[in-house]
């Protein structure tokens, strides 16, 4: 790929702006307290700008766009999960949370059931999920790198890496949310300026394409285009299609020279040129949808089709409370009446923003199809205001619409290693700063490792692997402990584990059964749907049996977690551990 | 950590309340008192406002969950409807598109609105 100068401007002044903000925010930044709780001085509206920023990953800015590009309608399960996550987390979990004072989930742990040994095991859950869900981010802004500058994959991820590095160690949350609310609106700034753009360009156009997603035909090259193969794939073919091949396989059909491929599956191995002539057919990777029609219409995959709808939306729905970076943010806002306010504006600005990847992955399946040949759609969004305007304007919106993706890895990557560093600076290490900037160290390092190492699959399954973790886990603790009160430490423990250990045996066989379309491969892919409720009634049944140990100072919890704000039960229990954070803080809340 | 598991063995009887938000500090209604010192009274009203939070909320999610686990049913089982379109969009992309966010920024405000309701009742109860 040749370097796309545009695209590489859009991301330095990026990269510039977030640094800035980043510095100037920590200028204030003093105490231990500063850094991991943000004195609690942030407004309602910026927290929910600061926690959508946060929460609007590479899956959702490049992710979704890519998978109705390839998958069609049934892809928009992602958004509407990913945004319901928000909903289960206002109905169950965001005021009585907010209250129990925890800074993060095994404190929340400890705090409502006294055991160290839960503390434990909830802080390797947070710091596993934490990493599980920072490979995929890294991988993306490794991808993105490569396609707009060609400087190769792990360059890519190594300067996000750093960036990520630099910002969390110079501010801590402070500087963070003032970073996250500054990106949540680059990203919808990146995402509808585009996307409204490209709308005028598409209904402006030809009609001659205009009509082609509900045909019961393939996409079509709209004209004469040459195809490289990056990495090797299965390719559909569904119509005839006459395509010249070069640098090709020794045997098998994609042989050098003008080759007609009839229908059916052939591989093609990474360096492959295939250039297909003006007005033929697409053939596309093996697991996408090879008709237009068949892309256009929801449900019909049969039952396991629908099986695999229904676990996704559970992982979704459920997981997001679950999701470290999420919940270390709900401690920023000032009371349980803040959370929940908060989240409905969350609510808002995540379903404002997802109205758009649709329209690009729609408009890629006319513009772009040439991904559905090499597999890499989730490069919709950066490619396709170029393949849709030849001059200038496609490349400032291509250099917008780079600064957003980078805009999304940057501000999840620092809320994740944010939590994971809290979780190990308060857990692992004593809670100085010195050793909070120890373990930024550590917890960047990991994931960057393993996102060298590991070869990149779709962003957004990877991510609904996280989900799925996260709703089998913490999904349980958090609704159990905040509306039962018979919930045992012995009883979280078992769910934990066994919520942890189903789902992560899952992540072999389901890589080695790949795209098949069986129930059993299904429910590898995408376990939720199994995993949760036997998490769930692991979580209730032990907890049942060890009913002697519920804790004495239940009643306590309770009442400290339902509580109106007023009545001023609230206690901060970062406060009680690294003393007080300056004025601010100091009605409401009782005394001992 | 050892904070809280201190205050589990040897809880302080009596404590010292210093209330939010109340001008003027009157003298500390007695069922406050009644809810730190958890007796009966206290925890029975504890136990009313959770179930009744509780039933907000579980309503609420029944009805988004019922909704979104209908339509790929609805979906799957009549291929006509999924087939049909409005104003030239296709009637499935619209409904999974665009209409979950407005849908789900209803529900997400009528429980802010139940919540805060539930708690008002509670907090007059407390202040009677």
């Amino acid at each position: 790929m040749e370097w796309n100068v545009w695209a590489l401007g859009g991301i330095v002044v990026l990269g510039v702006a977030t640094c800035t903000l980043a510095l100037w925010g920590s200028r204030t930044a003093r105490t231990t307290s500063d850094f991991l709780v943000a004195r609690r001085w942030v407004g309602s509206e910026r927290n929910a700008a600061a926690i959508s920023g946060e929460y609007l990953s590479a899956a959702s800015f490049l992710g979704i766009a890519g998978l109705v590009l390839k998958d069609g309608v049934d892809a928009l399960w992602y958004p509407i999960g990913f945004t319901a996550g928000y909903l289960a987390l206002m109905l169950f979990v965001a005021a009585p949370l907010r209250r129990s004072g925890a800074y993060t989930l095994p404190d929340f742990a400890e705090a409502r059931l006294n055991s160290s040994r839960l503390r434990r095991v909830a802080t390797v859950l947070v710091v596993v999920l934490g990493w599980l869900y920072l490979v995929p981010q890294l991988q993306a802004a490794g991808v993105t790198l490569a396609t707009v500058t060609g400087m190769g994959y792990s360059g890519g991820v190594v300067v996000v890496a750093v960036i990520v590095f630099l910002g969390v160690l110079g501010g801590g949350v402070r500087a963070v949310t003032l970073v996250q609310a500054f990106q949540y609106w680059v990203k919808l700034f990146a995402i509808t300026v585009p996307a409204f753009a490209l709308c005028v360009v598409f209904l402006g156009d030809d009609a001659l394409y205009r009509n082609g997603l509900t045909e019961p035909a393939p996409p079509v090259f709209e004209r004469a285009t040459t195809v490289r193969i990056e990495t090797a794939v299965e390719l559909r073919v569904t119509d005839p299609v006459w395509v010249r091949v070069t640098n090709g396989a020794d045997h098998g059909v994609l042989q050098d020279g003008a080759v007609y491929v009839r229908p059916g599956v052939y591989p093609a191995h990474a360096g492959t040129e295939l250039r297909f002539p003006a007005g033929s057919p697409v053939p596309v990777v093996a697991d996408a949808e090879p008709s237009n029609a068949s892309w256009a219409r929801p449900e019909h995959g049969g039952a396991s089709g629908l099986l695999e709808t229904y676990s996704l939306i559970m992982a979704t729905f459920l997981g997001t409370m679950g999701l470290p970076h999420v919940l270390v943010r709900f401690y920023t806002n000032p009371s349980g009446y803040h959370a929940r306010r908060t989240t409905l504006f969350v609510l808002g600005m995540l379903g404002v923003f997802y109205l758009f990847p649709t329209i690009f992955g729609m408009l890629s399946r006319l513009y772009t199809p040439r991904l559905l040949v090499t597999g890499h759609t989730d490069a919709a969004v950066l490619l396709l205001p170029g393949a849709m305007l030849h001059n200038w304007v496609g490349g400032l919106l291509g250099a917008i619409t780079a600064a957003g993706a980078f805009a999304a890895f940057l501000s999840t990557s620092f809320g994740l290693v944010m939590s994971v560093t809290g979780v190990l600076s308060s857990d692992v290490l004593p809670g100085q700063v010195r050793d909070f900037r120890v373990t930024v160290a550590v917890a960047s390092v990991v994931p960057t490792l393993l996102a060298l190492v590991l070869v990149e699959r779709d962003i957004s399954e990877t991510v609904g692997l996280a989900f799925a973790m996260a709703a089998s886990t913490f999904f349980p603790l958090l609704v159990l402990g905040i509306w039962w009160r018979g919930l045992t430490a012995a009883g979280a423990v078992s769910g934990l584990l066994t919520g942890s250990a189903l789902v992560l045996s899952t992540l072999a066989p389901g890589l080695l059964l790949g795209d098949s379309t069986s129930w059993w491969a299904v429910l590898l892919r995408q376990p939720a749907v199994v995993t949760v409720p036997v998490a769930f009634l692991v979580t209730v049944l032990v907890s049942r049996a060890t009913r002697g140990q519920v804790p004495a100072d239940v009643s306590r919890v309770m009442l400290r977690m339902h509580a109106p704000d007023r009545l001023g039960f609230i206690r901060d229990r970062a406060v009680e551990r690294f003393g007080q954070t300056g004025g601010a803080d100091r009605r409401g809340r009782h005394r001992r | 950590m050892s904070a809280s598991k201190d205050t589990g063995e040897r809880a302080p009887r009596r404590k010292r309340v210093v209330l939010a938000d109340r001008r003027g500090t009157r003298e500390v209604p007695r069922t406050i008192m009644e809810l730190e010192e958890q007796n009966s009274v206290g925890e029975a009203m504890v136990t009313h406002l959770m179930k009744a939070q509780l039933r907000g909320s579980l309503v609420l999610a029944g009805v988004t969950v019922a909704v979104f686990l209908a339509l790929p049913l609805l979906f799957w089982s009549l291929p006509d409807f999924a087939r049909a379109t409005v104003f030239g969009i296709h009637l499935p992309w619209l409904i999974l598109g665009v209409l979950p966010f407005p849908f789900m920024g209803l529900i997400g405000y009528l429980s802010v609105r139940w919540a805060e309701r539930h708690e008002r009742e509670f907090l007059h109860m407390v202040e009677r």
